[in-house]
């Protein structure tokens, strides 16, 4: 079985987030790429608040960006490369993120079986001591 | 015995307070996400457009814009169901529901179960407290296309409320 070059991976994952039309929409960029993790970075943009009072970036834009490095990381393995979609997601909102700075998720698909695949996230902003939110899921295959 | 009073002036004032809840929200207009309401019943309704999609093959809804919706649908139901009090005894008039700052509940963690893909459609989406305490909540929302029976998607959430005496 053949696993995907490290030097093509990187731009295999770019193409893949390209591709759609929503991570776009959120202006998310590919970070990182390895062979089981993904990190990808969604910039503030006012667009995306979800509490006027605050200017916090809404709870369903990190949910986006948290499905969208998760299905990533899993589109890493040679299992998944037709394609994966998520069957549950769960999401732990642990403080707001700092209006004004940009959200990066970074996901480990950490066991594969012939039709699942678990992935856990985290997500930081400018402080990578404190995460924001973390992800727990399981995606087809 | 006070007389009801008229529809119009009650239609009026329920509107105002839901217009100004939604409305202040930029995501919320971002996503396109509407809400229909019948009395105090809320349906979110989330219009398709292109931007959505996170499968252009299928194609199919992306989970996270379908995660946002149910999100949004539960934060809304839960300030509606707070407001409603005020809404309906009239202690505010719609020109002071308009003014009245919105403090949104916080989500502490949110879980979606995905039960069939998205479709390229419209998608709707209703909200239940469950419970709705002095400090917590917890919701269940469900989400359909076309058959309201045919749920895609349903998720459960918890969530912090605004303290009321700040």
């Amino acid at each position: 079985m053949t696993k995907v070059p490290e030097d093509k991976r990187f731009n295999i994952a770019r193409v893949f987030i390209e591709s759609l039309p929503h991570a776009k929409a959120l202006g998310m960029e590919l970070v990182e790429i390895g062979s089981s993790t993904a990190a990808i970075r969604m910039p503030y943009i006012e667009k995306l608040i979800g509490d006027p009072e605050t200017k916090v970036i809404h709870g369903g834009a990190v949910s986006a960006l948290m499905d969208t490095c998760c299905g990533t990381a899993v589109m890493m393995q040679e299992k998944a490369q037709r394609g994966t979609a998520t069957l549950d997601l769960r999401i732990d909102y642990m403080r707001s993120a700092t209006p004004g700075q940009a959200i990066t998720a970074r996901a480990e698909c950490y066991n594969i079986t012939r039709s699942v695949a678990f992935v856990r996230a985290v997500a930081t902003d400018d402080d990578t001591d404190r995460p924001v939110a973390m992800a727990t899921g399981a995606f087809t295959v | 015995m006070k007389r009801p009073e008229p529809v119009q002036i009650v239609k009026q004032r329920r509107d105002a307070a839901l217009q100004h809840l939604v409305a202040g929200i930029p995501y919320v207009n971002f996503l396109g996400v509407e809400f229909d309401r019948r009395g105090d019943e809320l349906t979110a309704v989330m219009p398709y457009k292109e931007e959505l999609i996170g499968n252009p093959l299928l194609p199919a809804l992306h989970g996270g814009a379908t995660a946002a919706f149910l999100e949004i649908a539960a934060i809304i139901e839960l300030s509606w169901a707070s407001l409603w009090q005020d809404i309906e005894t009239g202690a505010s008039s719609p020109d002071e529901i308009e003014t009245m700052p919105i403090r949104l509940p916080k989500t502490i963690d949110f879980t979606i179960d995905y039960l069939r893909s998205g479709l390229p459609r419209d998608a709707y989406a209703r909200a239940k407290i469950v419970r709705s305490g002095r400090r917590y909540a917890s919701v269940h929302v469900e989400g359909w296309q076309d058959n309201r029976s045919r749920l895609f998607v349903q998720a459960t959430g918890h969530f912090l409320m605004p303290s009321k005496d700040e």
